[in-house]
């Protein structure tokens, strides 16, 4: 049905990308600063240098503006599934919902319940035991993502299940952990997430260093930041490459087209860093070209041709044309993923490159890092960068996947809720586009208001420990 | 219908029944806000009590949601979609509240205090109202199709029925979160809420009865399940009796053992009368059973060892953080205002 010209699909669909990408600035960056708070608490624990203490309280401010932000936000998602998708909810329930309510119980209270020790506690407990406290927080997050990327693996690359009675059903809970897209998209994700807050927290710094403040202070953070970044920065880049072989198996209309090929590649491929496309006759316009590159991409071997859309189009239409007709396009948009994942991979080798850098200016032989201007500015400049890449990742492996919301079994069009209208779309994307504006801007300005007013003005937040003992004379007396 | 699936159902409203109750006294000290503080201090006061805990107990509304997922999918697919409205607002609602503790923290300006400190007090009084609403439709009944989607029109989600409803649970989260500032503060603020549950109760006596009188006019209830609709409807009156008696006794803790039990005896009385249904269908034919709306036995068996594993362990750390906290929050050590 049209409305305004828009159909019932492409509102839910808006609706879903938004709130997904929305929340997924947050998530990533709450679990790395989780654990960048932890190593700097961890730190001073060892050291008993209060410099570290001081770092995790005010990076831990930081880290708990974004989780709170990313905590409202993770309501939407669970929610929506059932609000906007219920035909997917229906079919997909069986195997869905249950990692969910396991990602519930096991990582989401474990979060919550940690956070609020982590936060009001300080006094309270020795220090080593307070740290363990962050440390459950990340712990938490961490198994938070394994379970939403357990439920996402199944949509790539469905296992362990049969068709019955109208709708998938799990054949094996065992199954269903051992799917192989889930061992190298947790990990993708996880170290992105380490890597994005690592370089949040290196360009933040890098800004109060170019303004000459508190120079101990953010060069230590700094140094954090690098190293966490550079190692996760390199982690994620190799479990991407492994994630792209699992993608070639599984899904090649999607890596067929991250490479821009409509017509099957020769043998040895050569890869395109860059080119244009004609989407309307499928033809690569012009481009600029690494021979045999793709061939090691895809085979890590000098030669092998890689299929292009045109070919694997046609393998779709032979295999599913029988159950799903002939009408579907399988075409994935090109433009899209092509630049999306130079930007992803691009950001990923950068990251590299600005952590060796900066931890190369910065070592204890020979630190010269407020003396390269230029560096400071390209580290702070790129604490951006992470959540663009971030977000390209999501929109390769979910604009990928179409025409299927479950890879192979349901399409996106018969999984849109029958009873929504158009109407409640409408009205609930606006709302969401208004409050995610105000979140996004309030939480930015909030935290840039924190790091203006830098490391000495702790306690502006009122998180002491306010409480009295209620056994103690006078602790009931009324004034 | 299976034992699995009965357990299942049991588990649902056992995981609504201590959202209520949790939750339900983080909502009533967000409305209270508004009316027992007189200034910004105060309304950080109030915060406070609750800042450690809120968040882990709105997981319990999480959990419940995706536990409905795992184990009765098609309830879960029905009902999300159909309260599609009531259901954005009540997010809209916990989206506000729930970064308002740390937005009011960072926010310096007087203004700033004041307009996140309304931002939790709306969305605490929206949340329990809406969820109040849709629960007493869904017991209510509503115009479902063959295929398990609600088509109802404005009336079938806003009538008296339902925004009795929604008062009802509104008013008592209010009373909880009262009854747990009794018990959590000191000085004035401690008084003032004692004063203000006194002056309330008799209000919720009157809604109790109204809402009895709704449920017998508008649902099945005492038709089809007479002696255990009645056991709990007395069970809930009682219950808020016991309350009361706190209140004039000064016994803060059975005032808020009290209210918290009358939540779950609502959600009890819901669910006592929803079964062997999960979705009441004007037309009888097109309800929804426990029996039919299920995942597979293989998976419902999956999250019971899941439930029965995990269940026990987050029980024991969220209580023992309660025990942390067991301490009154003090007037003269909160600093939330410099």
């Amino acid at each position: 049905m049209l409305v305004l010209g828009v159909s019932m699909l492409s509102l839910a669909r808006f609706q879903f990308a938004m709130t997904t990408i929305f929340h997924f600035f947050f998530v990533p960056f709450s679990i790395g600063m989780a654990l960048l708070t932890a190593i700097m608490e961890t730190i001073y624990v060892f050291k008993r240098d209060d410099d570290y203490k001081k770092m995790a309280k005010f990076w831990g401010k930081i880290f708990l503006l974004s989780f709170a932000v990313g905590v409202v936000t993770g309501i939407i998602q669970e929610f929506q599934f059932g609000m906007n998708w219920s035909d997917y909810s229906r079919f997909m329930g069986d195997i869905f919902g249950a990692p969910l309510a396991i990602e519930a119980l096991l990582a989401f209270f474990l979060e919550s319940v940690f956070i609020g020790m982590w936060m009001f506690t300080w006094d309270r407990f020795k220090p080593g035991i307070h740290a363990l406290f962050i440390w459950l927080v990340t712990l938490g997050s961490s198994i938070s993502a394994l379970w939403i990327l357990t439920a996402n693996s199944f949509m790539q690359n469905p296992v362990a299940y049969r068709i019955a009675n109208g709708r998938a059903e799990m054949a094996s809970f065992s199954g269903l952990l051992k799917n192989p897209q889930l061992w190298v998209e947790f990990p993708h994700v996880i170290f992105g997430a380490f890597t994005t807050a690592a370089f949040a927290l290196a360009g933040m710094s890098a800004w109060r260093l170019l303004k000459h403040e508190n120079k101990t202070f953010y060069h230590k953070s700094l140094r954090v930041g690098l190293w966490v970044g550079l190692v996760a920065a390199i982690l994620t880049v190799a479990v991407g490459d492994l994630q792209t072989q699992q993608v070639i198996k599984d899904q090649p209309m999607k890596f067929a087209a991250t490479e821009g090929i409509y017509k099957d590649s020769g043998n040895p491929a050569s890869w395109s860093v860059v080119q244009g496309f004609d989407t309307k006759n499928k033809k690569v316009t012009w481009s600029i070209e690494v021979p045999r590159m793709l061939s090691l991409l895809t085979y890590h071997k000098a030669t092998g041709s890689v299929k292009g859309m045109d070919t694997i189009n046609k393998e779709l239409h032979a295999k599913y044309d029988g159950k799903y007709g002939s009408a579907i396009n399988y075409y994935v948009p090109p433009k899209t993923l092509f630049w999306s994942f130079r930007i992803m991979a691009g950001s990923g080798m950068f990251f590299i490159l600005i952590a060796v850098l900066g931890l190369w200016f910065s070592r204890a032989k020979k630190n010269t890092l407020q003396n390269q201007r230029w560096l400071l500015y390209v580290l702070g400049i790129s604490l951006w960068l992470p959540f663009i890449a971030n977000t390209c990742g999501w929109l390769i492996t979910e604009l990928g996947r179409f025409p299927w919301i479950v890879y192979g079994l349901y399409t996106i069009a018969d999984a849109v809720s029958p009873s929504v209208t158009a109407g409640d779309l409408w009205f609930s994307n606006i709302m969401y586009f208004l409050i995610f504006t105000l979140l996004g801007g309030t939480m930015i300005y909030f935290a840039h208001r924190t790091l203006v007013a830098g490391p000495d003005a702790l306690d502006g937040t009122g998180y002491a420990d306010t409480t009295v003992d209620p056994l103690s004379k006078g602790a009931f007396s009324h004034e | 219908m299976s034992s699995l699936q009965l357990l299942w159902f049991f588990l649902i409203g056992l995981l609504f029944s201590v959202f209520f109750f949790l939750e339900g006294f983080d909502y009533g000290v967000g409305m209270a806000l508004r009316l027992i503080a007189h200034n910004e201090q105060e309304r950080g006061e109030l915060m406070q009590s609750i800042g450690p805990h809120w968040d882990g107990n709105e997981v319990w509304l999480i959990t419940a949601g995706g536990a409905m997922f795992a184990s009765f999918p098609y309830w879960y697919a029905s009902l999300f979609s159909g309260f599609y409205i009531i259901l954005f607002l009540t997010l809209f609602a916990l989206i506000l509240r729930g970064v308002s503790f740390e937005f009011r923290a960072h926010a310096l300006s007087p203004a700033g205090k004041k307009l996140w400190g309304w931002a939790l007090s709306i969305g605490s009084l929206c949340a329990p109202f809406l969820l109040g609403m849709m629960f007493t439709d869904l017991v209510k009944g509503m115009p479902l199709d063959a295929g398990g989607n609600i088509r109802g029109g404005f009336g079938d989600y806003v009538n008296l029925f339902s925004i009795v409803g929604g008062v009802a649970v509104a008013l008592l989260c209010l009373l909880h979160g009262l009854n747990f500032i009794r018990l959590k503060l000191t000085g004035e603020l401690r008084q003032r809420a004692q004063a203000l549950t006194k002056i309330l109760y008799p209000v919720l006596f009157v809604g109790l009865v109204a809402f009895a009188g709704l449920l017998l006019w508008q649902t099945d209830f005492f038709s089809k399940r007479p002696l255990s609709s009645w056991l709990l409807l007395i069970l809930i009156v009682l219950l808020s009796v016991v309350a009361t008696y706190g209140a004039y006794r000064d016994k803060e803790g059975l005032s808020f053992i009290a209210s918290g039990a009358t939540l779950i005896g609502v959600v009890a009385l819901l669910f006592n009368g929803l079964f062997p249904r999960v979705m009441v269908g004007n037309d009888p034919l097109h309800s929804i059973l426990i029996a039919n709306a299920s995942s597979t036995e293989y998976t419902l068996g999956v999250m019971t060892i899941v439930a029965a594993i995990l269940v026990p362990i987050v029980l024991a750390y969220t209580i023992w953080s309660y025990f942390v906290f067991n301490q009154r929050v003090d007037t003269k050590k909160v600093v939330s205002d410099k």
